[in-house]
């Protein structure tokens, strides 16, 4: 069992632990993930870590409300446990001297971004970091990538905060003010990955994106996470999670990622009534 | 010379049309009295072909004998001090390719159901013993040496149950959140309960043997690591756990699984359970399996199970080369599962939503024979059809995972992913590391796992005591 040490509300629906895993925390690296199972009769889900401690032995991870099996996890308390723990697994991102790097967070993306950034300024990088939410309630750590960034920019769909619009905008400004970007990350929703892959394709800037299709195991052995990378399968699991944003296959990723959408949405209803009575 | 009885005891199976309904086990077993009615025809012979024709040298007779005289405590231990895997064995053994194959009364087809009367025993112990009368002797004296056994399936397992019965202080590393590989996530209830498994699990834990859950080794500590840190060797027994898929269009639409997603689902999972267990499992009206192993007359029977109405093996060659035990095949076909022989895939076709709806084959004929010596299938020109579906299950085999080889230095691998291990001992060119089981031969049995589990512990007992 992992307990969980800390746990809070980062802003409404998104939540964050921070579990006694030692074992993990000794290992992790930026980039990776852990595969959660709550209990026996619960599913394996991948969460990306968003930090980790090795001499508290400690890992941290950050997750939203968007079925059955995250709602269950949120209502769990300080110092309650959970079944499984496994990582740290997938390929840590790559981490080198670029020289200036554009990291950008969509949404819960935001913790994730964390390490890459942390793990890529200590690597002596300039970070420019856009931060983007729907609106301001749904905005967090803009302190956190604060930090570990040279310049922050940050924006809103609805205006609420900082620029208004979504974060393809000022990474396009970035990429046509004449600085030279050397890299970008970019870690959020898939809708919002592919359109910064877009935005920088045509500057040819490799662009780094982490991806999230539906796992069991994690390890490589179902093949049930597969993408499609220029025209070859790779398993994001054992091959990613990271991948060249230029050379995904977005529409089989999105596709991919329905598959069980009657489930979810059958189990989420399942658990709204069992848990409201 | 008393008359030869060439009557076996045949073992109640539930019936196929209810059967295909359930995850219950389909065999039932024998009642004690059919099995000393099985045991009694054993003329125990002093040839012991039998136990020449078992991986793990069970004294066959031994334990048949101590049936026939009623004694089951007896039949227990001489069984449980070979195979610390029985109630396992007894189910998904070939059997009619090994002990059974080589019992002297074989060559009049009538050989003693020797696999039955070993999952009785199992049964029996379960079901009577208590915790203490079945407990194992006492330990010897602890070595002071440390093993450790990467991978809790049929060979980690019997290579810890060596280990630890030879005083060594063993544990073994599982990446999976239970103990039991791929007969936890592959092989399905209704052919190998769970809890049997779990049992014997349990069985290797109370001879000493520490588990690991939830233990990725080469992303956790690597084995290089494990062997700096007081182990002093190393069994890998990580089996053969990637799925192969075809590499043809459309292998990637919704609905198309690996036979190791499926199963896992379904079986480690619990998706069969759904929505009382978490994990959810698509299952079609037309479900094609491609594949003609074991693992494809699994995911066919799990797919009949969970309510497709039709389930069609889809396999290039013909019956006879079917590689599945021929016993499952018959249970196939009994339970309804369609074959369509001679056929082999092109491509999957899909609709506007990515997901599968149909897939195009070729018919195939036999040419002469290939590397493994069976005839060559020959896509036929011109025969392209399309079979309506919407799921398709591909189970084609499986290699080993590459993610201990690949954190490890100088460990020798194959081109297949297999890792190079010396057939009798299971020594790998690593100094103090042993291999086997899938990982070594790529996919094949569990008996074939469990004996080289236990050469391999025999191997490394001998280097360890110098």
């Amino acid at each position: 069992m992992y307990k969980i040490l800390v746990r809070e509300e980062l802003v409404p629906g998104i939540h964050l632990f921070k579990m006694e895993a030692p074992a993990v925390a000794a290992k992790a690296q930026a980039g990776q993930f852990v595969v959660v199972r709550i209990d026996e009769k619960g599913e394996r889900i991948p969460l990306t870590i968003a930090d980790w401690d090795k001499d508290e032995g400690t890992v941290t991870i950050v997750f939203m409300e968007v079925g059955a099996t995250t709602a269950r996890l949120a209502l769990l308390k300080q110092g309650d446990a959970i079944a499984d723990f496994v990582g740290p697994l997938g390929v840590p991102a790559e981490i080198e001297n670029y020289g200036t790097v554009v990291c950008v967070a969509g949404g819960v993306g935001a913790a994730p971004v964390a390490p890459v950034a942390r793990a890529l300024k200590n690597a002596g990088n300039k970070i420019i970091t856009i931060l983007g939410a729907r609106s301001k309630d749904l905005l967090f750590w803009e302190d956190v990538l604060g930090s570990t960034s040279d310049q922050m920019i940050v924006t809103t769909d609805d205006g609420s905060y900082g620029r208004k619009g979504v974060v393809t905008g000022p990474l396009k400004e970035l990429l046509e003010s004449g600085e030279k970007i050397d890299r970008v990350v970019a870690i959020g929703p898939v809708v919002m990955m592919k359109f910064c892959s877009l935005t920088t394709a045509p500057s040819g800037v490799r662009t780094i994106v982490s991806l999230n299709p539906i796992m069991v195991d994690g390890t490589g052995m179902c093949g049930c996470c597969r993408v499609s990378i220029g025209g070859e399968t790779k398993f994001a699991c054992v091959d990613g999670p990271d991948f060249d944003g230029h050379k995904v296959d977005w529409e089989l990723l999105a596709a991919r990622q329905r598959i069980y959408i009657d489930e979810e949405k059958c189990a989420y209803e399942e658990w709204r009534k069992s848990h409201a009575a | 010379m008393a008359k030869l009885n060439l009557n076996r005891v045949e073992m109640p199976r539930q019936d196929p049309g209810a059967r295909g309904k359930n995850f219950n086990e389909v065999a039932l077993g024998y009642s004690l009295e059919q099995a000393r009615e099985e045991a009694g025809r054993c003329i125990q012979c002093k040839k012991l072909n039998c136990v020449a024709g078992c991986p793990v040298e069970v004294d066959i007779p031994g334990f048949i004998q101590a049936i026939r005289d009623g004694d089951m405590p007896e039949a227990v231990r001489i069984l449980k001090s070979k195979n610390a895997l029985p109630g396992i064995c007894g189910r998904v053994c070939p059997q009619e390719s090994q002990c059974e194959a080589t019992c002297s009364l074989a060559k009049k087809d009538a050989p003693i159901a020797i696999g039955r009367l070993e999952r009785f025993v199992a049964d029996w112990e379960r079901a009577n013993m208590t915790q203490a009368a079945s407990s194992p002797p006492a330990r010897p004296e602890p070595s002071g040496k440390k093993v450790a056994v990467v991978g809790s399936g049929p060979a980690g397992l019997t290579a810890a149950a060596d280990l630890a019965r030879l005083g060594y202080g063993v544990t073994i590393f599982e990446a999976l959140h239970v103990a039991g590989g791929v007969l936890m996530y592959g092989i399905p209830e209704f052919r190998l309960p769970k809890d049997i498994v779990q049992a014997e699990v349990e069985f290797v834990a109370s001879l000493g043997a520490r588990i690991e859950l939830d233990s990725v080794v080469g992303k956790l500590a690597t084995l290089d690591e494990i062997l700096a840190n007081g182990y002093d060797a190393v069994f890998l027994g990580t089996g053969a756990g990637l799925p192969m898929f075809l590499n043809i269009d459309g292998e990637n639409l919704n609905g198309i699984y690996s036979a190791n997603e499926f199963l896992t689902r379904v079986n480690l999972m619990k998706a069969y359970k759904f929505p009382e267990y978490d994990t959810p499992v698509k299952i079609g009206k037309k479900v094609a399996v491609v594949g003609g192993g074991n693992v494809a007359m699994d995911s066919a029977r799990c797919a009949l199970r969970l309510g497709a109405d039709d389930v069609y093996i889809i396999y290039r060659r013909s019956e006879v080369e079917l590689p599945a035990r021929r016993e499952e095949v018959e249970n196939a076909q009994e339970e309804g599962i369609q074959f369509k022989l001679l056929t082999n895939p092109k491509q999957f076709l899909g609709n506007d939503q990515n997901w599968v709806i149909g897939a195009e084959c070729y018919e195939m004929e036999l040419g002469e024979p290939d590397d493994s010596g069976r005839r060559r299938p020959v896509v036929k020109k011109g025969s392209e059809f399309v079979i309506d579906v919407d799921e398709v299950i591909v189970a084609l085999g499986t290699r080993p995972n590459p993610l201990i080889a690949s954190t490890t230095v100088g460990l020798e691998t194959t081109k297949y992913g297999t890792v190079v291990a010396d057939e009798e001992t299971g020594k790998t060119v690593k100094d103090r590391v042993w291999a086997g089981g899938d990982i070594v031969t790529g996919s094949a049995t569990v008996i074939s796992a469990m004996g080289a589990g236990k050469r391999a512990a025999a191997s490394i007992d001998e280097y360890l005591r110098g």
